[in-house]
């Protein structure tokens, strides 16, 4: 908080009042992710009945759907940050931006794998390119390369610029990915929940996916949390603070 | 490795995904945006023509025979305008079902017969329990009943 | 939902080895993620350490 006592999103826009913040939230959204996890997979497993289509090959649902949301989310929040980062020239944006790649990748990897798992026994095949799984899989690519760029660029404001104009440039992908199953015949079936109408499943199906896809998003921030403070130290590793952090003085 | 080799390889491999990248869009993007065609597209001549292409649709009730050698399999798709006998041999996956969805790839004989070499199940995104999913299909069947019925009344 | 048995759980009505490699790797995936948070976190604090000591051996040689 702020001297005046008043919250002040300039006051936590500094890299050093942000790590201290993040140290005392990551472990509650750790233990909000774990509880979370454990009542989904309760529900999943013990709750929900089995589907009339699909038998119980359909449980894969409450993993498979809730990690394609995360990799699409946290790409879309890893955009935004970049924006900022790009526009305002804030170093701990680019550095949130930074921290949420490696999370993203492993939830879109999830994805696609549970996707395989899932496809094999009820459509016939682990994988076709029809437009949901192309662009799901361009999304991973894009995740890498953002990644990759970033390492490859020794000067750190040019790599978090590089990098933020590859995350905003592929930000297109995600309303491709979103919508590819309405605007072009594809094997994959259409959303069961949308904001537009009502939901297609049984409620106690729906109610486990929902509440492992808020698992998901607190796992998610506390990863991004966890790394956000290794990167800060990373890169302020000059600054007096991080000495008198770490080195016990200045 | 020294850091400029290390710059090098990375530099290499983060140009090496775009391209990849770029790649797949614009193939799929050109083949795979039409991933299937339905039977009305086929009897339109908008399916490619001597090639191998995907056809989608329902599998029309009461069309599936198995041969007697126990892997070949006929059945028709349909998308309720037109349909396209298909002849299969192989295995099918767990929700190829009679009046489902289905996508097979394979290609057209000169007498309309679709010999496929996959069969892949398209299900819809409606989950729900095996009691609620009869009472659905008790219900539908009542109204179909009754709308026949009022139909038989008004003539 | 009641399996009956741990024996119909596990085989998820022939699916298991769908729904569990799915579980199975998730879990891998996640767990993989935090093992390697908190070791790059050990990691940058070890480095970090002997760089202020270096740092600070220098500066008293200096004075």
């Amino acid at each position: 908080m702020s001297k005046k006592g008043r919250f002040s999103w300039y006051y936590f826009s500094s890299p050093q009042s942000f790590y201290p913040l993040a140290g005392t939230l990551q472990p509650w959204f750790a233990a909000l992710a774990a509880v979370l996890c454990a009542v989904g997979l309760y529900i999943s497993f013990f709750v929900a009945p089995t589907d009339a289509q699909q038998g119980e090959s359909y449980r894969i649902i409450f993993i498979h759907v809730p990690a394609a949301w995360m990799s699409m989310f946290l790409y879309l929040v890893m955009g935004f940050w970049s924006g900022v980062g790009l526009v305002l020239n804030t170093r701990l944006s680019s550095m949130v931006a930074t921290a949420l790649a490696p999370t993203g990748a492993l939830f879109t990897f999830i994805a696609l794998w549970t996707g395989a798992l899932w496809g094999k026994p009820t459509w016939g095949t682990w994988w076709v390119w029809d437009a949901r799984l192309t662009s799901e899989l361009i999304l991973l690519f894009l995740y890498i390369g953002f990644m990759a760029l970033q390492a490859a660029i020794d000067d750190q404001r040019r790599a978090d610029k590089a990098g933020a104009v590859l995350a905003l440039v592929g930000v297109i992908n995600i309303p491709i990915i979103y919508f590819s199953v309405k605007w072009w015949s594809t094997l994959h079936q259409g959303a069961s929940v949308s904001m537009t109408s009502a939901p297609t499943m049984a409620k106690t199906m729906l109610l486990g996916m929902l509440i492992m896809a808020l698992g998901f998003w607190m796992y998610s921030i506390a990863a991004t949390l966890a790394r956000v403070r290794c990167v800060i130290l990373e890169r302020e590793r000059h600054t007096d603070w991080v000495a008198a952090e770490i080195g016990g003085q200045t | 490795m020294k850091p400029r080799h290390k710059r090098f390889v990375l530099v290499g491999a983060g140009v090496a995904g775009l391209a990849l990248s770029a790649g797949l869009v614009l193939s799929a993007f050109q083949k795979n945006l039409v991933f299937f065609y339905t039977p009305t597209q086929v009897a339109a001549n908008e399916a490619p023509v001597g090639k191998s292409f995907r056809i989608g649709g329902l599998v029309e009730k009461g069309s599936v025979k198995r041969e007697a050698d126990g892997v070949s399999v006929k059945f028709v798709v349909t998308d309720t305008a037109k349909s396209i006998p298909v002849v299969y041999r192989g295995i099918l996956p767990d929700l190829f079902k009679e009046g489902k969805g289905v996508v097979t790839q394979g290609k057209i004989g000169p007498d309309g017969t679709f010999s496929a070499d996959e069969v892949l199940a398209k299900h819809d995104e409606n989950y729900m329990p095996p009691a609620a999913q009869d009472a659905l299909n008790q219900a539908t069947a009542k109204k179909a009943a009754e709308s026949m019925a009022v139909a038989e009344k008004g003539k | 939902m009641n399996w009956g048995s741990w024996q119909n759980f596990f085989a998820m009505g022939g699916y298991g080895l769908y729904v569990w490699g799915s579980y199975a790797v998730t879990l891998i995936v996640l767990i993989a993620e935090i093992v390697a948070l908190t070791t790059r976190r050990r990691g940058v604090i070890a480095q970090l350490a002997k760089y202020y000591a270096a740092r600070r051996r220098n500066d008293e040689t200096k004075t």
